[in-house]
């Protein structure tokens, strides 16, 4: 610079590299490039570009697609069926793993049930589905075992409906949910519940007053993201569903039109919808999140 | 927590235990119907089987030639834990070590691909991948695989490198070591137990990730857990005792890297990964 | 000052004890608490002192013994019925609630009238001094400050007894000076019975009425701090009262309260603090400030220097005597290092242990 007006020496130049270096932009910084590149290509690009397909229809106009979705009940009606199965998962499983989470938390061998746990999580869905299928079935030792004990006359019928993409998601998502409470609530500092203890809470108001409002921005997480993995059920609503009717869940509708009627574009749609009733629904929950205490829940500082 | 030993709280532990013991009790119900089901003669309307046999491992093994599918499937998922690795880690290092502006989106775009469920992304990533001419093959299975695996390891390696303290790296630097030498002979070892955990859990995920590659497989880069749900989805086909010993094939191929992984890693690591 | 201590006359811990597996980590405690005192349990990590506390809290079980108060038997109380205040080492404050909110909890869960919690709340934080701060987050307050609330916390339920489990040991070396004096300014208003747990021995020696010296789960010595700084009963509670001398020898005579004790040829004379036996082993412990360097030839135990500290006033010396047993002492000039020294002290700050302790 050699304005006349300014009389201050601006001193030797900073090369552009330590202007950046300050900034936090050096050599090192550009090791997240290949990462960040490699997202860009095969998550952020196939999202646009599913979205600028969905509204390219193989017929009709820029809507088509979307026009299409919601005037067809065999088609719009998955949101729902889809909703119906996948919140009333995630809140019994969010329900059974809480009071759960808190027995195995003081428990010595802890590691010995979380391992258990982890295994149906490990199997899959359809190795999952594929053992219910002969487990929940009329011959299988579940009906077997109610019709020895005198519970039932006659078998259940748990398959090819309902209750079997129920019970799959159940299996599934119950040691998911449970393992996210379980570290969630290991963030706790135990020192807390001791002090409510000295200073007259009882166990239930432990819960209330202490560790409740401090677990739930994680179990608002918890949530969502079990939520998430339930509505986004595909090989036990098809191999343990009724995926003609009762369990057409929407990824079913989605898989459909990609790799039946090879319409990408209706396919991507149906991505799309499927995406934002996903997002809707997390939001709302974290949206209430909000309103919550979300700091650190230890009793000391940092 | 602080003990109690009244009635009610008696009452409530029982209830919560025999919810856990019910679960616990038909998942292995489930696992072993599986295992009966695969060395059963015959297995109709019965408590066990009439007979046993071994023989539908073999008859398994040639019917959905499961060397080609094993020897696939260990293709695909070496290659996306080697890759996810090599993209991952040091992306992991740069964002422990440094804060540069958009830290915090490049983040988000790391969290969200193991936040949206699979099968969402899945059918527009697998458009672009036909488009492209990759799906259908080995390479397209890998790439879709990578997706979620890359910020798997991101996110499991930047609480790992930020617990080594940076003076450690910087006492190197100060006694000589250049970048290479630093990352060769500090920074690798002290990073090893962390990758090793964060790949083996890739590991175990990518065996067992069934909807990425369903969507992107062909016929030739099938991995085990395609294979069998397209066995279980035309059952019939096969007999059920053949399709329950590839599934106990499948089983033992995960369980067994999910026991290597749980000596290095928590169980509560394979779900717990988006913490904040 | 309308906070005040509920009355009792005495806390009695009977033969307490506390198994872990086969090892103990608390062994036949006994100990009478008078109401009001300021009570120290004192000694190095693993003593047993936390185990004490928390037991007294109920947030452990003992396995044998009891605790009465008067002459109500409270160890079979859970911890929220015995109505005591705690204040914990990392204070424990709810992240979630305000200073206010952290105070009155203990009121709210006793159920008491809304207009009463706000008042004694007001007057608890009067006592700590934490006006102005009662609207923020346990996170948006200093050390100090976080301290002071957990106190207040603990004392406003007017509890018989108040537990303090290391609540210093998170501070600076200036705070905690701050703060015991705080804690000393709030026992002395209140009056409250107070069992303090701490590694620390000079904080033990200016807070409490009286200090109860732990080891290996065992109480070893109760006495007001005056007595265990100058006359510790045994050899192991001397060395963690700051006597770092300890030196072997043979003891040659006793005579009343004296007993001499030859070191490497010399006789060293100090009080008798155990039975100790002519011509039996004993060992002498001696103060790093009570041993100076006299003339040579002098009675005295001979030593060679290893180097000199400048300490302001005076120098801190290090020696090394023929066997290996290093000293500490107090000279009034700079040493040349590997210099003779003779070292002696004066008869009435020589301690003297007999081989039993």
């Amino acid at each position: 610079m050699t304005s006349p007006s300014s009389s201050i020496d601006p001193g030797p130049a900073i090369p552009l590299s330590q202007r950046l270096a300050a900034r936090g932009l050096d050599g090192l910084t550009l090791l997240v490039v290949p990462a960040v590149l490699f997202l860009l290509l095969l998550f952020i690009y196939p999202f646009f570009y599913g979205l600028f397909l969905s509204f390219n229809p193989k017929a009709g106009g820029t809507l088509a697609n979307y026009q299409r979705f919601f005037s067809d009940s065999f088609l719009y009606g998955t949101i729902a069926t889809t909703l119906w199965l996948a919140l009333p998962v995630t809140v019994i499983t969010l329900l059974m793993a809480i009071p759960i989470a808190f027995r195995v938390r003081v428990m010595k061998h802890q590691r010995l049930l979380t391992t258990i746990l982890v295994i149906p999580i490990t199997l899959g869905t359809v190795l999952v589905a594929q053992g219910l299928l002969s487990y929940l079935g009329p011959q299988g030792w579940f009906n077997r075992t109610l019709l020895t004990l005198g519970l039932i006359s006659t078998p259940v019928k748990l398959l090819h409906n309902y209750w079997g993409v129920f019970l799959s998601l159940v299996i599934t998502g119950f040691p998911f949910t449970f393992l996210l409470t379980l570290s969630y609530l290991s963030g706790v500092d135990p020192a807390l519940e001791q002090a409510g203890a000295t200073l007259g809470a009882g166990p239930w108001q432990r819960f209330k007053h202490i560790l409740l409002p401090l677990l739930l921005p994680g179990l608002a997480i918890t949530f969502c993201l079990s939520f998430v993995q339930a509505f986004s059920v595909f090989p036990s609503a098809v191999l343990l569903g009724a995926p003609a009717g009762p369990t057409r869940v929407i990824s079913i509708a989605a898989y459909q039109a990609a790799f039946e009627e090879y319409d990408y574009s209706m396919a991507s749609a149906v991505a799309m919808i499927m995406g934002v009733v996903q997002l809707s629904i997390v939001v709302a929950v974290l949206a209430a999140r909000g309103l919550l205490y979300r700091g650190p829940a230890g009793g000391g500082k940092g | 927590m602080v003990k109690d030993n009244r009635l009610s709280a008696r009452l409530w532990a029982f209830a919560n235990w025999a919810v856990i013991g019910f679960f616990i009790l038909n998942l292995f119900g489930m696992i072993a119907t599986v295992v009966t089901s695969s060395f059963a003669t015959r297995w109709l309307g019965t408590w066990l089987p009439a007979g046993w046999t071994t023989r539908w491992y073999s008859s398994a093994w040639d019917e959905f030639q499961l060397y080609d599918i094993l020897s696939v499937t260990f293709q695909i998922v070496f290659l996306v834990v080697f890759l996810s690795g090599l993209i991952g880690v040091p992306a992991a290092y740069a964002l422990a070590r440094r804060d540069f502006p958009g830290k915090k989106l490049v983040m988000l775009l790391f969290l969200l691909p193991l936040l949206v469920p699979p099968i969402t992304f899945g059918i527009p990533l697998a458009t672009v991948l036909y488009r492209a001419g990759l799906a259908g093959q080995m390479s397209g299975v890998v790439l879709a695989n990578l997706v979620p695996t890359v910020p798997f390891v991101i996110l499991v390696m930047i609480p790992f490198i930020e617990q080594i303290d940076t003076k450690i790296e910087a006492a190197a630097r100060v006694f000589g070591a250049n970048t290479f030498k630093l990352f060769i002979y500090i920074l690798l070892p002290l990073l090893a137990p962390g990758i090793l955990a964060a790949l083996l859990l890739v590991l175990v995920r990518t065996i067992a990730m069934f909807e990425l590659t369903f969507l992107t497989a062909g016929p030739t880069s099938q991995t085990l857990v395609v294979a069998l749900y397209y066995a279980v989805f035309a059952a019939g086909v096969r007999a059920v005792q053949s399709i329950d010993a590839m599934a106990v094939i499948y089983m033992v191929t995960t369980l067994v890297w999910l026991l290597i992984a749980l000596r290095f890693v928590n169980p509560t690591q394979i779900v717990a990964r988006a913490k904040r | 000052m309308t906070i005040h201590a509920a009355s009792f006359r005495e806390l009695r811990l009977d033969r307490l004890s506390r198994d872990f597996g086969t090892h103990n980590a608390l062994k036949d405690v006994s100990l009478t608490i008078q109401q009001g005192e300021f009570i120290a349990l004192l000694g190095p990590s693993g003593c047993g002192k936390s185990t004490t506390l928390n037991i007294i809290a109920g947030l452990l079980p003992a396995t044998a013994g009891g605790i009465w108060l008067d002459e109500k038997r409270i160890d079979p109380l859970r911890p929220e019925e015995r109505g005591f205040g705690m204040v914990f080492q990392n204070y424990a404050l709810f992240p979630h609630m305000s200073v206010t909110k952290n105070i009155g909890f203990g009121l709210k869960m006793r159920g008491v009238a809304k207009a009463e919690i706000e008042r004694r709340v007001g007057e608890a934080v009067a006592l700590v001094r934490l006006q102005g701060q009662t609207g923020k987050l346990p996170g948006q307050l200093s050390g100090g400050q976080q301290q002071r609330v957990a106190i207040a916390r603990a004392i406003v339920v007017e509890p018989p007894l108040v537990l303090m489990d290391e609540p210093l040991s998170n501070l600076d070396a200036k705070l905690r000076l701050e703060m015991r004096a705080e804690i000393r300014r709030i026992h002395n208003t209140l009056g409250a019975t107070t069992i303090y747990v701490t590694h620390d021995q000079e904080e033990a020696l200016s807070l409490a009425d009286r200090i109860v010296v732990m080891r290996d789960g065992q109480v070893r010595q109760v006495g007001v701090p005056e007595d265990l700084f100058s006359r510790p009963d045994h050899l192991d509670v001397a060395e963690f009262m700051g006597f770092r001398n300890k030196i072997a020898g043979t003891a040659s005579s006793v005579s009343g309260e004296h007993a001499t004790v030859a070191i490497e040829g010399a006789g060293i004379v100090g009080r008798v603090r155990n039975t100790v036996t002519p011509g039996l082993a004993a060992h002498v412990a001696i103060r790093p400030e009570d041993l100076h360097p006299v003339a040579a030839g002098s009675a005295g135990i001979k030593a060679q220097v290893i180097s000199t500290e400048f300490r302001g006033r005076e120098f801190v010396g290090f020696a090394r005597m023929a066997d290996g047993t290093d000293l500490s002492f107090l000279a009034t000039e700079r040493l040349a290092p590997g210099a003779e020294v003779t070292l002696a002290a004066e008869p009435d700050r020589v301690l003297v242990y007999g081989a039993a302790a």
